[in-house]
């Protein structure tokens, strides 16, 4: 009898658990979709819901990467080890050459010195900056990001300019407590107003998610040699004047493109640069402000 | 009996626990040349193994948290994984009994069919979204790494589902 009335039951849910599934399945494939047009909108509320996550996992990432870093160290100590005299000798010369633009250095600087005293001029504003270790790469060929292990809490702001001593990486984009995104240069999202160091086109830096972005709206009349640098331009007002970004490396129809001086897939720290610039992201301030009225 | 309930249900957490893990160990910096643009989709292959084996502990729910939660990390349009992961879910458990009854080449063959489908929806996706066309090459040579260390993690789900789900 109970038996009967348990099958029975069975029957009839097992339909409706079927139904179910089923409404399930397609709510989900509707919120992910959904969640794809209003991410691409950048509504505010998703960004931050998107940032708090990432601020949740930020001190396992941090964990993790740590052996990773140790291991890759590990690997080039060995591999030092192995090329010490080689390099030895190298640097050996590197360092005469380098002695000869210290004085170089030295020099224009005193005559720097000297000039500004002529014109009056008042120096900007002393930089800050804040480093940061790199606890994720961008984990696929879809995006050109990273994480660092800094936020808010340690004063990186969005908008900020992410750099090595080697040159330009690329901007922060979303910030949480203590974690923050930075966008690379390489990504498909990036746009850099540049300028050729010694002819001095400008163009825009255009990235494609490839290692090597492309020197894109360069001037018909513009002739780019493989090898000049390229440095920011400033226009635009979000990145600075003469930052040191790449190098070309090959000129083909209509296709420059160039070699960025950083190694983005090497990175172990960056340092996210303080500009006082105000040419950054019109959006998201815009809609900052909207928030703070009601 | 509450502990060896509450045994039960971390033993039953574990297809999804270790679907999240491989997500954060995808997205780690390894300090290799140019291998975060390549870097596999290490929870695809969780999210398909786990399909076949054990549907019932991967629900679409916790597909569709596991997609997103890819999508947080690697920094990929909000949805687009969520969204491949539960078609990879619907699609493979409908195959269920073809692959049970079946060699792990098989498997692997099909696994082949099910990323490249992935990879080309989330990469049609992304460039749609950033009005763009992202150079494919770059997908393709991660979805070729995908496929060739598909069978060593296969390897360690089996080894997990034997240590941790060989009763239920």
């Amino acid at each position: 009898m109970f038996k009967s009335r348990a099958n029975s039951v069975l029957r009839l849910t097992a339909p409706f658990k079927v139904l179910v599934q089923r409404f399930t399945f397609l709510a989900l494939v509707g919120t992910a979709l959904g969640l794809m047009v209003v991410g691409r909108a950048e509504v505010r509320f998703v960004e931050q819901a998107r940032i708090a996550a990432v601020d949740a996992v930020a001190p396992i990432l941090d964990a993790l990467s740590r052996p990773a870093a140790t291991i890759s160290q590990t690997v080039d100590r060995v591999q030092g080890l192995i090329a010490l005299d080689r390099e030895n000798t190298l640097l050996k010369q590197q360092n005469n050459r380098l002695k000869r633009w210290r004085n170089v250095a030295l020099q224009l600087e005193t005559e720097n010195r000297e000039l500004q005293k002529l014109l009056n001029f008042v120096p900007s504003s002393a930089l800050s900056f804040i480093s940061a270790r790199v606890i994720s790469d961008s984990g696929g060929a879809f995006v050109r990001s990273m994480l660092i292990n800094s936020g808010s809490r340690d004063g990186i702001r969005e908008g900020q300019i992410a750099v090595t001593g080697d040159g330009l990486v690329g901007r922060v984009g979303g910030v949480g407590q203590r974690s923050s995104r930075i966008l690379l240069i390489t990504d498909i999202n990036s746009r850099i107003p540049v300028v050729t160091e010694t002819s001095q086109f400008r163009a825009i830096l255009a990235g494609d998610n490839s290692d090597r972005p492309q020197l894109a709206h360069l001037s018909s009349v513009a002739r780019v040699l493989v090898g000049e640098r390229i440095v920011t331009s400033g226009r635009g007002g979000a990145f600075p004047p003469g930052l040191p970004v790449g190098q070309v490396i090959s000129v083909a129809e209509g296709d420059i493109r160039i070699q960025p001086f950083v190694d983005m897939s090497r990175m172990e720290y960056v340092r996210a640069v303080e500009f006082g610039l105000d040419g950054f992201l019109p959006m998201a301030r815009g809609s900052g402000g909207e928030e703070v009225k009601p | 009996m509450l502990w060896s309930r509450l045994e039960l249900v971390a033993r039953s957490l574990t297809p999804m626990a270790i679907t999240l893990l491989l997500a954060v160990i995808s997205v780690l910096p390894m300090q290799i040349p140019s291998f975060g643009a390549v870097s596999p989709v290490l929870s695809l292959m969780a999210v398909y193994y786990w399909s076949i084996f054990r549907p019932d502990l991967m629900p679409s729910v916790a597909v569709f948290g596991a997609g997103l939660f890819q999508d947080i990390l690697s920094g990929t349009p909000l949805g687009a994984f969520a969204l491949v992961f539960l078609l990879v879910r619907v699609t493979v458990v409908s195959r269920r009994r073809f692959f049970i009854g079946n060699s792990f080449v098989v498997m692997w063959w099909e696994f082949m069919l099910v990323a490249v489908g992935s990879q080309a929806l989330v990469w049609g996706v992304t460039s749609l979204l950033s009005m763009t066309l992202i150079s494919p090459s770059g997908v393709a040579f991660q979805v070729f790494l995908t496929l060739s260390l598909f069978p060593c993690f296969v390897w360690l789900f089996f080894r997990a589902q034997q240590a941790f789900l060989r009763q239920s």
